[in-house]
């Protein structure tokens, strides 16, 4: 069945809402990708370069296949290269969390976790979207977000109970972070009405499972996990980080200088 | 600051298919264990190489010593009364 056939009655609610909620997880799993890409080369052993690396090129597939779905809804001719690439900032809704600088290693680690983590919710949220194709594209990517949860989770544990210098860097990385995570249970219009539509999870609805998730890690690390404070950052409304603006100015560069180029 | 050390080398061995035993397909570093394993899935199995993968820390190998070669395998060279090829089978065995 297609999801652009839904019924009727339903059918200009579910379109109003449809496309934005694709473009945020999409942007989100774009901009994580894109920062992840970065380390590539710069990794702190081979081995480790090669894992992010990889982590990256799942994302990047998680956006793809979001985007061209996202293009084909909409129907006005915007593939994924042009939604990813001839989008300007404040079209852009991602979490600010994806877009915060990588900072070392420690910091890089913790931010794709504290993501993925995420990630590992909503796909399971999405598993009952009445968007099949969203549900398919969330069945394929729990398997990928799986094994990316297990991998930084295991860095952030290794970093936390390290060395004392270790210990320092990703207590800071934390502290840093954790405020920015505040944004990915904040529900707004948009989210209630994909909620209401039956489309993906109501953010409020996957901050429990994703803090016991973060509590059990950042114990096991040996960290001290911050109190709570009242921030919440606004990328999925579109209003950004003063880093955004760079991450998208590497990312869109060569296509807007090449438009239309290929290999 | 606490002093650097290398991570130990590990040999990872891939199996490829069920049925299939382990084959050696390379080494790598890595601070331990269960991240040895996560390592080598990141950069021997990109491809679908294997279904399964076992990792051994290098310095646990006990491996026969290059040197020693033709003390040790050079006797069984003339020795070809070993491989059993002097019977007659029955045409019913094709697989021995």
């Amino acid at each position: 069945m297609s999801v652009s056939d839904p019924p009727p009655a339903q059918a200009s609610a579910v379109c109003a809402t449809h496309v934005p909620t694709l473009l945020r997880y999409a942007d989100g799993s774009l901009v994580l990708s894109q920062r992840l890409a970065a380390c590539c080369g710069h990794g702190p052993a081979l081995e480790e370069d090669i894992a992010l690396a990889n982590i990256a090129l799942d994302l990047l597939g998680q956006a793809r296949l979001l985007f061209a779905h996202a293009g084909a809804l909409e129907d006005q001719g915007r593939d994924e290269d042009a939604l990813a690439f001839w989008r300007v900032e404040s079209e852009f809704h991602n979490p600010v969390l994806c877009e915060l600088p990588n900072g070392d290693f420690a910091q890089t680690c913790l931010r794709a976790f504290f993501y993925v983590a995420w990630q590992a919710e909503l796909w399971a949220g999405l598993t009952h979207s009445v968007d099949r194709t969203l549900a398919a594209v969330a069945q394929k990517s729990a398997k990928e977000t799986r094994y990316h949860c297990e991998h930084l989770a295991a860095w952030v544990v290794r970093l936390g109970d390290g060395t004392p210098e270790s210990q320092r860097r990703q207590q800071r990385a934390l502290d840093y972070l954790y405020p920015y995570a505040n944004e990915l249970f904040c529900d707004d219009d948009t989210d209630r009405a994909a909620a209401a539509a039956q489309l993906g999870p109501l953010p409020s609805t996957l901050e429990a499972a994703w803090r016991a998730r973060i509590a059990r890690v950042i114990g096991e690390a040996t960290l001290a996990l911050p109190a709570p404070v009242p921030f919440y950052s606004t990328g999925r409304q579109g209003r950004h980080s003063e880093c955004f603006s760079y991450v998208l100015a590497e990312m869109q560069a060569l296509a807007r200088a090449h438009p239309g180029a290929t290999w | 600051m606490s002093e650097r050390k290398d991570w130990p080398l590990w040999e990872v061995f891939l199996r490829s298919k069920q049925g299939l035993d382990h084959k050696h397909c390379g080494s790598l570093h890595a601070p331990d264990g269960q991240l040895a394993l996560q390592l080598a899935r990141d950069v021997y199995t990109r491809r679908q190489e294997g279904v399964s993968i076992w990792v051994v820390r290098a310095d646990q190998i006990i491996a026969s010593d290059p040197a020693e070669k033709a003390a040790f395998f050079d006797p069984m060279q003339d020795k070809i009364y070993r491989h059993p090829t002097f019977y007659e089978l029955p045409d019913e065995v094709n697989h021995l």
